[in-house]
């Protein structure tokens, strides 16, 4: 019996760009984008979707793209933080990021930053989050973004360098 | 992990018959669990029958009025849906008390109840577990199991189930679709998970090569319904203790009531002793109290877990008396 | 919002264009991927690697029988795969090479070792008789100091005070895994490290390998945190540089999260023993703290937890004591503020039990117990404000509206309670080069190897250079991260700014003399001047230094689950001036936070069977997310100390986790009226304690 096939042809979209690879079945979109694509700004802090660094949005949604095996993805469209700012203009939760020191080592910053720009967008379509009131809107009607809201839907990102105030403070600048 | 091959499937029949033909395959949805168990060496399929693609995603309403839910839909969808909001918002406070944004994006409603146990021991290739390695013996239960089970267990295995949204689908009687080469099949919810008993390795009723369709809740239970975590950090965290419930009052006393506890055991815990005795009770916490002690007088707590029973007791009291005095609900800490 | 000037690299930070040390994949790059012992104690038999290399992919498994041979250096968890020795479980036994990620972590799956395994003994008692009292505890100070005449002073005192409180094993787990990419050419190493400091590396590396300095580079550019667990070198450098030089290839070596719990270093488990004895004012005569902690048989580490009680108080009396057991267990190390965080948690304490027991309010206590002098020395602190901290924390909190009385405040099942502590750590200072250089047409580079962790050095650094220069900040540009750069310390300590700041200032007065005797005119063929602060920093200064700080917790208790939670953490720090507002504050917040974990949930258990700590990936391991920080403030009051370096700076990237752990203990008693004297305040401890008669 021949051995059987164990890589595969994967086309990724990432930032508007196709890319083409022939990839091992065993390689995340985290590792074809860092080893393969040469685009590093997704982190890898644990390998196992325990601290949120790898968020890229994938089709539109924030994910963790250490647990997406590449092979699965085929096809799909993938923005990094290099595919956020327009140009030499910063995406505004970019710059707020930077003008409220949203980080210090920087490690978790690009995963909190895609986390952010997905989060924002849940929560304009109307998804609830774990503190969000049932007696809340109407399906679909915006959820406004509270301090509260903002802290639970941004718990998917761990920073050890404890930038969690200045964190929500940028976010909460780019949401009001 | 080990090289695998991988096919995506078209139909759910060619999945089915995919794995039935690759006895050491497993189906891959979100991936949530399975790559970071491949990850950690303790799945080690040769071949991955992707059906995150099959048309499983829906969530429609039923004749009965209830709903069924596809086996696909991510979780966030599943939160998000407005009748599951508002006809079952237990269900939606649970799947939003677990894991996190991301995750939930990305897990499915059949991955969820099909997680494994994250006890650390299982987790550990290095390490014995009956779960993982029949017969290797269970260290978790004289080691570190301080978040493992207080009720079922056996001398075999102290694993918990760490679902929350499992444990608000065992308190509304939900109902697990399947579909495998023999057929199609209904499971109920309550008896989709296992006891460790002597066979720990199986988690589930699950057959080879079946897959997971949907989960189909009846009509709604008549009352609210609701669900509260206890957990070691405000967010992004399993479950100490959980409790989902659903209780209808009239004129005074418990008419219907629906009790699950989470986190306790090797499957989402179905209080069947405590809803015996609330039903007809007065609705008053010294009933909800008493019924969660008569539900948690079987459990057997390990060494550093034993405040577990007193923490799901607490829970159930409290989540039942919010049930009962709408508009007391306490200020979530 | 500051003016202070952002990061400079922050614009990098946050495009992603930032590299860290695993960013950099040269042509040809293999991937290594450790396997960790699993045996706690014991010899390596055996390791067949014939499964492994099978692998496709696969280049080389290195072993003790293969790997390149290491010299000897003084930090011994440097010398993996030497020798068949495995002197705790994780402890590396070999290293799998491959041409990519995925066929490294399959061979390193497929290693298969046999082990002639001996009965290990890795669990911490108090009466453990693998116990002694050590000569130095860390950072050098003698483990053991007694003044005056403790026990009788101790045994007069009206107030006495007597608890022990213990402390888990705990984690640095900065959010980038160690990681290290590799290559050999020409005889010369190349390393881009994940470190605090490429100058200490590239000089361990030149000892391990034998070889001389100047053939090696170490660049540590990005670093994704350390909180000092990348203080000095950690195994991935050793292990990428033998498997870079065993295989001809560039080796990356990214250290899995699951694995770093065992090779890279802890705070250890700490139990303390307090006695404070006081008069009835609440003024302290007799003190003792008694450490006992552990460290592992490869090399020793004592944390010095008793050394705040040598500078806090005033104590006429006092006894301050290490004891250690070398154990079958992973070697402990630097984590933020060793000896400060967990000594004052049980210092703090302790104060707060004396002021219940005194019936003294808790600020007003520290403040009567206030010292110019440090206490063990007697020489007089160059500045301290503790108690102008206390005050100002005090009224920007609100503490004169608190009922002292525990469990006095309730918001329907919650309890509220508030509490305070004070924050100290001292100022270290270590010798520094650094260059200044003119770079045409009116515009300056400073060259130092500074690590730029996350603490903001980079930005400070041209704040510092343009203040010495009289420039502006954007006429300056600052290299740091490099071994090729002038040498300089680590980061940490807190000492990073005051050491590398101080030669840089050095080295731009020199600069600006230097254009001044060329009767100012800027030359345009380039000037550099050099600096080293060897000379200048004071062997015995005739005083002592430290930053002080106040600071005060507000928790809510669930009582019927027994969850606590913050509600509000504010700081007031004197920490000499603030170079950058803007990143200074968040180096407080950023302590603070780690404080909360600390306080709340993190914890390492000791798997006593095993001999390895169990939660080792971030979903056991819990820090705080970003759920569990809410109302952080940091303030500080404006200090002006001459005796500290040209920019009056202390340290600022420890102090914030000193004290917070106690804040949020007493907070807790107060709300409750349980004193629990084990962190991290689990549900289990509190919730028999909260039970209401029924």
């Amino acid at each position: 019996m021949a051995a059987p096939q164990t890589t595969s042809p994967v086309t990724l979209h990432v930032n508007g760009v196709a890319h083409r690879r022939e990839l091992d079945h065993r390689t995340t979109v985290l590792d074809a984008l860092r080893e393969h694509l040469g685009l590093t700004g997704a982190k890898k802090g644990c390998d196992h979707a325990q601290c949120g660094a790898c968020t890229v949005l994938v089709d539109g949604r924030r994910a963790n793209s250490c647990l997406l095996l590449a092979v699965a993805h085929d096809g799909a469209e993938i923005t990094t933080v290099e595919g956020l700012a327009d140009g030499d203009d910063l995406h505004p939760l970019q710059a707020a990021f930077l003008e409220h020191d949203g980080f210090q080592c920087g490690y978790c910053t690009p995963g909190q930053i895609c986390s952010a720009v997905g989060m924002i967008a849940e929560a304009g379509e109307g998804a609830p989050s774990h503190v969000t009131p049932l007696a809340a809107g109407p399906p679909g009607v915006p959820v406004p973004l509270s301090p509260d809201e903002i802290r639970e839907r941004m718990s998917g990102n761990l920073c050890r360098c404890g930038a969690y105030v200045n964190i929500v403070a940028a976010i909460g600048d780019v949401t009001r | 992990m080990k090289a695998f091959a991988y096919t995506r499937a078209d139909d759910v029949d060619g999945a089915i018959a995919a794995l039935a033909a690759s006895p050491g395959g497993m189906f891959l949805g979100g991936g949530t669990n399975l790559v970071d168990l491949m990850k950690l060496g303790v799945a080690s399929p040769g071949l991955l029958v992707d059906v995150s693609r099959l048309p499983l995603t829906e969530i429609e309403e039923t004749p009965d009025g209830g709903l069924r839910i596809g086996a696909g839909v991510r979780n966030s969808d599943l939160a998000a849906h407005p009748a599951v909001r508002a006809r079952y918002p237990a269900l939606s406070q649970a799947v939003l008390a677990g894991a996190s944004g991301q995750i939930r994006n990305t897990a499915t409603t059949g991955g969820n109840l099909l997680q494994r146990t994250r006890c650390l021991y299982f987790q550990d290739v290095g390490k014995p577990c009956n779960k993982r390695v029949p017969g290797s013996g269970c260290p978790a239960r004289e080691g570190v199991h301080r978040d493992l089970a207080v009720l079922g267990h056996s001398a075999q295995c102290v694993a918990t189930h760490p679902s929350d949204m499992a444990v608000a689908l065992a308190a509304l009687d939900a109902v697990v679709e399947l579909r495998g080469p023999g057929g199609e099949r209904t499971v109920p919810l309550c008896d989709f998970h296992r006891l460790p008993g002597d066979e720990p390795e199986r988690d589930t009723v699950v057959e080879p090569a079946e897959l997971v369709l949907a989960v189909r809740l009846p009509a709604p239970p008549a009352g609210r319904s609701a669900y509260r975590k206890a957990r070691d950090r405000s967010s992004y965290a399993f479950a100490l203790a959980s409790v989902a419930a659903a209780l209808d009052v009239r004129a005074g006393r418990v008419a219907d009531v629906r009790l699950a506890f989470g986190g306790l055991a090797h499957k989402p815990w179905r209080a069947r002793v405590a809803e015996g005795t609330l039903r007809g009770a007065p609705a008053t916490e010294e009933s909800f109290a008493e019924a969660a002690e008569a539900e948690l007088a079987a459990a057997e707590p390990l060494r550093d877990n034993a405040f577990k029973v007193r923490l799901a007791r607490n829970l159930a009291v409290r989540v039942l008396a919010g049930l009962a005095a709408p508009g007391e609900e306490e200020t979530g800490s | 919002m500051s003016t202070d000037p952002v990061r400079l690299e922050g614009r990098e930070k946050v495009t992603g264009s930032a590299r860290y040390a695993a960013e950099h994949t040269p042509p040809g790059t293999a991937y290594a991927w450790p396997v960790p012992a699993t045996v706690a104690l014991g010899r390596v038999l055996s390791v067949d690697t014939g499964a492994a290399m099978a692998e496709p992919g696969a280049l080389a498994v290195l072993t003790h029988e293969n790997a390149p041979r290491l010299k000897d250096v003084e930090d011994r968890t440097l010398l993996v795969l030497q020798n068949d020795r495995v002197p705790h479980r994780g402890w590396y036994v070999a290293l799998a090479v491959a041409e990519t990620p995925e066929a490294a972590r399959a061979m390193a799956a497929a290693v298969r070792v046999a082990y002639a395994p001996e009965e290990h003994d890795a669990v911490l008692t108090p009466e453990h008789p693998r116990l002694y009292f050590p000569e130095e505890a860390n950072s050098g100070i003698p483990a053991c100091r007694e003044r005056g005449d403790f026990d009788g002073a101790y045994a007069r005192a009206p107030v006495r005070i007597d608890a022990t409180y213990t402390l888990p094993g705990l984690h640095n787990h900065p959010m980038e895994p160690h990681a290290t990419t590799a290559r050999w050419e020409d005889g010369r190493l190349f390393a881009h490290d994940s470190c605090q400091g490429a100058t200490a590396v590239q000089e361990t590396l030149a000892a391990l390998f034998g070889m001389d300095k100047e053939r090696i580079t170490v660049v540590a550019e990005h670093v994704g945190g350390g909180f000092g667990c990348k203080g000095t070198p950690r195994p991935q450098v050793v292990l990428a540089a033998m498997a870079a030089r065993h295989t001809g290839r560039p080796v990356k070596a990214v250290l899995p999260r699951a694995q770093l719990a065992a090779v890279v270093g802890h705070r250890p488990p700490l139990i303390q023993r307090m006695r404070l004895g006081a008069g009835e004012d609440g003024v302290i005569t007799a003190l003792a703290h008694e450490v006992t902690t552990q460290t592992s048989t490869v090399r020793e580490f004592v944390e010095q937890a008793a050394a705040p009680s040598r500078a806090m108080y005033v104590s006429l009396d006092s006894r301050t004591t290490h004891r250690v057991a070398a154990l079958d267990v992973p070697s402990p190390s630097w984590m933020r503020a060793p000896g400060e965080a967990s000594g004052m948690y049980a210092l703090e304490c302790a104060m707060d039990e004396l002021a219940c027991a005194a019936g003294v309010d808790p600020v007003e206590l520290r403040v009567r117990n206030d010292t110019a002098t440090y206490p063990d020395s007697g020489k007089p602190y160059s500045s301290r404000h503790l108690v102008e901290c206390l005050r100002e924390g005090a009224r920007r909190f609100g503490w004169d509206a608190r009922d002292p009385r525990p469990r006095s405040r309730t918001e329907g099942r919650l309890l509220i309670g508030s509490g305070v502590a004070s924050s100290f750590y001292p100022v270290y200072l270590m010798p520094s080069s650094a260059q200044a250089q003119v770079t045409g047409a009116g515009r300056y580079r400073i060259r130092v190897n500074a690590t730029d962790i996350g603490t903001g050095a980079r930005t400070v650094l041209a704040q510092i250079a343009a203040e010495a220069l009289g420039v502006a900040q954007d006429l300056v540009a600052v290299e740091i991260g490099s071994s090729a750069l002038p040498a300089a310390p680590l980061a940490g300590g807190s000492a990073g700014t005051g050491s590398w700041g101080w030669a840089v200032h050095k080295a731009c007065r020199t600069l600006v003399g230097m254009i001044d005797e060329r009767g100012g005119t800027l030359p345009t063929d380039g000037l550099t001047a050099t600096a080293d602060t060897g000379e200048d920093i004071a062997s015995d200064p005739p005083h002592a230094k430290a930053s002080f700080g106040a600071q005060f917790a507000e928790v809510a208790v669930d009582t019927d689950t027994g969850e606590v939670r913050l509600r509000r953490l504010l700081g007031v720090f004197a920490a000499g001036r603030v170079l950058n507002a803007r990143t200074g504050r968040s180096q407080f917040i950023g302590g603070m936070t780690m404080g909360v974990g600390m306080a709340l949930m993190e914890g390492s258990t000791m798997d006593a069977r095993f001999g390895d700590f169990a939660e080792r990936d971030l979903a056991s391991y819990h820090v705080p997310a970003c759920a569990d920080v809410r109302g952080i403030e940091a303030h500080w009051i404006d200090e002006h100390d001459p005796w500290l370096n040209p920019m009056g700076s202390k340290g600022i990237g420890e102090i914030g986790i000193v004290g917070t752990a106690a804040a949020i203990a007493n907070a807790v008693h107060h709300a409750t009226g349980v004193r629990v004297r084990d962190l991290p305040l689990l549900p289990e401890k509190l919730l028999a304690g909260l039970e209401r008669p029924r």
